[in-house]
């Protein structure tokens, strides 16, 4: 019994070190002891070659699907290419990322972009932040609530946008009616943009309390007790003892709901159509690319929406430092 | 604002029970919208009331009877499902690698499928469009199921990798000690503490594979392979002199089903997948 006790503590110290990826002694014989049985000197290539072989089909499938068709999007926004004229398509260097810089619809879709995801993320941000500390808090009925607020994460975001988009239908919403039976507020311009970050909000804002609670599942009650018996108040607590304990998954809920806000798409799909100018960027690169049929165009816009997204995810990094998520463990969506 | 320092604990309670309120209603209400949409007769349709006036079944017969609408149906549920057990195995396989074997790479695999996870999905469209189009795979379930994987995996890898580290490996040691063949060792003690993460990131998989919308309705033209949430922003009507919203909310009622289902039942497992992976350090 003992022997066994022993045994199993000096895996778990095997197991643990090679989680995190430190060459240990013991890690070897651990790691692959169920596949592979090999010598302890052996232990090592087998480890290193079964790992290599079980990531080898996910490894593939990524690239493939994402790899290839980057650097072909690069390719075809170099060309023009609109698949009404076929015959027209040859190699146009960087004229259509000057049709498309110099173009006011771009601009205006870059603008409201860019508007939707700053207001949309602060809104989540206090709001999930809010939704995180009843989620974590709450003595009463903390089970109904985690399973109700993940019913907006949950839903098919056409839905939800169709919810919106009737709710908002003079006559036929009851949204719609508490304005006026004379307002469609949908073909404003600011009242839909304004209902399109609701609706963004909504459904978005759970699945950021869910990252702000994994944050404040850390803080130590010990610490928040301490800060009360010391004379903090709640909101002293807050911001000087959660927020700090916090602040890494905090940054990570804030990046990944930036970049996932900045490809806004389904909502202003089902909500305006980008009429009015609500266009997203994504909303412009579709229209060019299937009502338009242009590829060099709508490549061009999938290049620069690219290399937007990677400067806000490098701006994040950097300025925020935000732990590199790339690190063995981050955050993901 | 929620950290309440009442020693009175009936007190307390009310105060929590109206903030749990609020939250009920923040969000059941768009959800429950479309639900008496789903039920209003074609009268009542349009006089906006929150609670229907009078109930009827006929938006859902309707659909059931759109071919449009099952076939799409059917659509997203082999799609999804094919989706999903695909990811799931090939993220399994990544992810007990990651979690428990050293190999050289690991961090750049690592890293790469974070990237795909942030990735703007919008740039991928141009390409897939031209590159399946010549392929063949446009408008075909593969031609869905591909980027759906991919774009599942990242999840897939890191929820199932924070679920691994947390097996308790050595258990398996101990079985065979105790004469278990690898085999028994496996299908006995490791199977069953790995199973809850494995189906947890299975829903997790499922949901965003069945929720895309814009590689649906960029990769497909035709019925054939439309799933519902693409077909739904086509959708016109059982027929052309009828107003679809009756209709479109119940078929949106429909594919929200399996969602509702998955939260009812597995909440704290969604939960868990949901914020394993997220915040370590």
């Amino acid at each position: 019994m003992s022997e066994a006790s022993q045994l199993s503590a000096e895996n778990v110290a095997g197991a643990s070190a090679t989680a995190r990826g430190v060459r240990g002694g013991s890690a070897g014989s651990t790691g692959s002891a169920r596949r592979a049985k090999p010598v302890l000197s052996e232990g090592k290539k087998a480890e290193r070659r079964l790992g290599l072989l079980l990531c080898a089909p996910a490894a593939l499938v990524m690239i493939a699907v994402t790899g290839w068709p980057i650097i072909y999007s690069v390719w075809l926004s170099l060309q023009r290419f609109d698949l009404r004229f076929p015959d027209q398509r040859e190699f146009v260097g960087l004229d259509n990322y000057i049709t498309v810089l110099s173009s006011p619809y771009w601009w205006t879709a870059f603008g409201v972009t860019a508007l939707l995801t700053v207001v949309s993320v602060v809104l989540e941000l206090v709001l999930g932040m809010a939704l995180a500390l009843i989620m974590h808090r709450t003595i009463v009925g903390r089970g109904l609530v985690r399973t109700v607020a993940l019913i907006p994460y949950g839903i098919v975001t056409v839905v939800a946008a169709f919810s919106w988009y009737y709710a908002w239908t003079p006559g036929t919403g009851y949204l719609a009616n508490l304005v006026g039976p004379d307002t469609a507020l949908l073909t404003e311009r600011l009242p839909a943009l304004a209902i399109i970050v609701s609706a963004e909000v909504w459904k978005t804002t759970p699945f950021m309390a869910l990252l702000l609670m994994a944050g404040l599942a850390l803080v130590p009650d010990d610490l928040l007790k301490a800060a009360a018996m010391d004379g903090a108040s709640a909101w002293q607590r807050f911001t000087r003892v959660m927020v700090p304990v916090m602040k890494p998954a905090i940054l990570v809920a804030l990046l990944f709901r930036t970049l996932d806000a900045f490809r806004i798409f389904d909502n202003i799909f089902v909500l305006t159509s980008g009429a009015q100018d609500t266009a997203s960027v994504s909303m412009q690169t579709y229209n060019n690319l299937i009502k338009g049929l242009n590829l060099g165009v709508g490549s061009t816009m999938s290049v620069l929406i690219f290399i937007t997204v990677a400067i806000i995810a490098f701006v994040f990094v950097k300025v925020f430092g935000t732990a590199a998520p790339g690190s063995d463990q981050g955050g993901r969506r | 604002m929620a950290v309440i320092a009442g020693t009175d604990s009936t007190g307390r309670k009310i105060r929590w029970t109206l903030l749990d309120i609020v939250v009920v209603v923040y969000a059941l209400v768009p959800v429950l919208w479309i639900l008496s949409l789903s039920f209003k007769t074609p009268e009542t349709l349009n006089d906006g009331n929150f609670i229907p006036r009078a109930w009827t079944l006929e938006n859902y017969r309707l659909i059931f009877q759109t071919p449009e609408f099952v076939r799409a149906l059917a659509n997203s549920i082999g799609i999804a499902l094919i989706a999903t057990a695909i990811a799931v195995v090939l993220g399994t396989m990544a992810a007990y690698a990651i979690a428990r074997l050293d190999f050289p790479g690991k961090r750049v695999l690592v890293g790469v499928s974070l990237l795909i996870a942030m990735f703007p999905q919008v740039a991928l469209v141009s390409p897939l469009f031209e590159i399946e189009r010549s392929l063949g795979l446009f408008n075909t379930w593969p031609g869905l199921i591909l980027p759906y994987i991919t774009f599942s995996l990242p999840l897939a890898i890191y929820t199932l990798s924070a679920f691994f580290r947390e097996i308790p490996w050595e258990l398996e040691k101990a079985a065979k000690m105790d004469g278990a063949t690898p085999g028994q060792a496996f299908r006995r003690v490791i199977a069953p503490l790995a199973a809850p993460g494995v189906f947890t990131t299975a829903i997790l998989v499922f949901i965003f594979c069945w929720n895309d919308f814009l590689f649906a309705i960029s990769l497909t033209s035709t019925e054939a392979s439309r799933t519902v949430p693409a077909a739904l922003s086509f959708f016109t009507g059982a027929s052309q002199f009828e107003d679809p919203t009756g209709t479109i909310s119940a078929a949106a009622v429909v594919i929200t089903i399996p969602i509702i289902v998955f939260v009812l039942f597995f909440q704290r497992r969604i939960v868990a997948g949901l914020t394993s992976g997220a915040v370590k350090g």
